[in-house]
């Protein structure tokens, strides 16, 4: 391979390696972004002086760049920041196609009986990034609430998973060792694709992030394997890069649930059938309270200390400025206002760090749960909007219950708590909670904005 | 083992050592952008894309260049601009920051 080619894979990778060490802290992130785009544009520039073009080839590559960089341009400008999660998952999923695709078209270059070391990655390749693709689309479609966000779960389900995987396996010894045909590599492309669908229909919802995170992780994985088949340098490190970074990136993301990540992606197994159980016998004959407007305003003005537990309902009804406009009246009152994030509020970690900073919330006033846990129960008040796993007291002593475990914000040992929510409907993670039934609880139905809004008038007006 | 793979296995176990590295210590509300931004590193399979895409020269081979070269530019595009609106909110809250408590106390 030309030199010159090596020396400007060579900078991307090292703009890339930089790129990723800005965007691990908060200060230099953006730069850091910036930085690995340019590494990006480097690499593709670079490659191009190496390859004998076809008119047909100018051509799809003229036009598949076009509605590519249209869709993704168009796609992350448009979307709502409430639905970043599934545009990132997306985004993934189709990297992962991209990779395998790229795999299907060497083995139809290699032939029938292509070396190991060329059929090895590309197999691989093609398994790793088809499961990347089609789960990244169930991942898509359960934060889109295209289907159920709650755990598909059926019998003998982890059976026809084993068996998907044997299959699977059967392919790639049949591929490497017997022959590289069409029909095989299709196969084993197709049945890789159902695999990825069956491996994330049992995930919960409120566990996407930590998949979406792992299919990353695979993704580059698979581009790294492709690099392999290729040969080509960049690839195989900015795919390993990406593998190693996104392995650690997910094990810290369900460290920040305190779960495992085998609990993260089995724990639906055998599990949800007794939580549900469980929380369906619960419900009969209990009754909730619900407070007025009037009543919640003059308990808050009259607190001391009040403590805002955001969700998603939060990013949902884009209620962050309601929310900081009550904060700023409480204060003025004298009242201590702080609001204290849960490590997965929102539908992503850091999703509500994001939506408050765009409210200009101060960011003496976000705490992270293990700052502000031990201070509920000075507050007088827990207002709760739109948030609801994340204060599910379940987690803590429901060991049947599938979100066991995750560490929670205590804002039952407040003294009041204020549980702001559309519905009695149960949250992302399809399990009910007892919160709402607490004495201490008073429910206040409706649009987290609509609602906050009131609030602030009622305050002015107590 | 070919010399040229042994180099490409060499740059595959540091690359792991340096991925590894890299992310070790991260706040949690980064995160998001953090995964977003590697998941737009590994856009760079567009370069493998165009690679087999550049020689299409039947119709298979047409069909699996287009959607390829379709797809990672879309990952590449796409990554990269949604991990910069998510950043663009880290910034807001920089520049605003020292202003806020002067307007709170008038």
């Amino acid at each position: 391979m030309n030199t010159l080619i090596q020396v400007a894979y060579l900078v991307a990778a090292v703009l890339f390696i930089v790129g990723l060490k800005q965007l691990s802290s908060p200060k230099g992130a953006r730069n850091g972004n910036l930085i690995a785009a340019v590494g990006m544009v480097i690499a593709l520039v670079a490659t191009i002086p190496l390859l004998h073009f076809t008119t047909a080839g100018v051509i799809i590559i003229a036009i598949g760049i076009l509605i590519g960089a249209a869709v993704g341009a168009i796609g992350a400008r448009m979307v709502k920041m409430t639905a970043i999660p599934q545009m990132v998952a997306l985004f993934n999923g189709v990297g992962g196609g991209a990779a395998a695709l790229v795999a299907v078209a060497e083995l139809l270059r290699f032939g029938t009986h292509p070396a190991f070391a060329e059929a090895f990655p590309s197999v691989f390749s093609i398994v790793i990034g088809s499961i990347s693709f089609a789960g990244s689309m169930i991942a898509f479609a359960k934060l889109q609430e295209l289907m159920t966000g709650t755990p598909i779960t059926y019998p003998g389900q982890q059976i026809v998973n084993g068996l998907l995987a044997a299959a699977i396996l059967g392919f790639v010894v049949a591929v490497l060792a017997v022959a590289s045909i069409p029909f095989s590599f299709i196969s084993l492309m197709v049945l890789a694709l159902v695999l990825g669908i069956a491996f994330v229909l049992p995930i919960g919802g409120a566990d996407m992030p930590v998949v979406i995170s792992l299919l990353n992780a695979f993704t580059g994985l698979a581009v790294a394997a492709s690099g392999f088949t290729l040969n080509n340098f960049a690839l195989i490190v900015a795919g390993t890069l990406v593998g190693a970074s996104g392995s650690i990136l997910t094990k810290l993301m369900s460290d920040a649930m305190g779960r495992s990540l085998g609990n993260v992606l089995f724990g639906a197994f055998g599990q949800t059938r007794t939580g549900a159980a469980a929380a369906a016998g619960g419900k009969e004959g209990r009754s909730v309270r619900s407070g007025s407007a009037e009543d919640i305003g003059t308990l808050l003005a009259y607190s001391q200390r009040v403590i805002i537990v955001p969700g998603y309902g939060l990013a949902v009804a884009q209620a962050q400025h309601a929310a900081r406009e009550l904060a700023e009246l409480l204060e003025k009152r004298g009242v201590e206002v702080t609001y204290a994030i849960h490590p997965v509020a929102g539908r992503m970690p850091g999703h509500m760090n994001v939506l408050l900073a765009e409210a200009n919330v101060p960011y003496e006033q976000l705490k992270e749960m293990d700052e502000i846990n031990d201070e509920f129960k000075n507050a007088d008040v827990a207002l709760i909007v739109g948030a609801n796993d994340v204060v599910n007291p379940s987690a803590r002593n429901a060991p049947g219950s599938p979100i066991y475990g995750m560490p929670i914000l205590n804002a039952d040992q407040a003294k009041n708590i204020i549980f702001m929510k559309r519905s009695m409907r149960p949250g992302f993670a399809g399990i009910d909670n007892d919160l709402m039934y607490d004495p201490k609880t008073l429910m206040f139905f409706g649009d987290a904005k609509d609602s906050l809004t009131k609030l602030v008038a009622a305050v002015k007006a107590a | 083992m070919s010399n040229e793979l042994l180099n490409e296995v060499t740059f595959f176990v540091l690359s792991i050592f340096v991925g590894i590295e890299v992310i070790s210590k991260v706040p949690t509300i980064l995160h998001t952008p953090l995964m977003s931004g590697t998941n737009a590193i590994h856009g760079i399979i567009l370069v493998g894309a165009i690679v087999i895409a550049a020689g299409a020269n039947s119709p298979v081979t047409i069909i699996l260049g287009l959607v390829a070269v379709t797809l990672a530019t879309t990952n590449v595009v796409g990554g990269f601009v949604v991990t910069d609106r998510m950043l663009e909110m880290f910034k807001g809250r920089q520049t605003t920051r020292p202003a806020e408590p002067a307007a709170r106390t008038k």
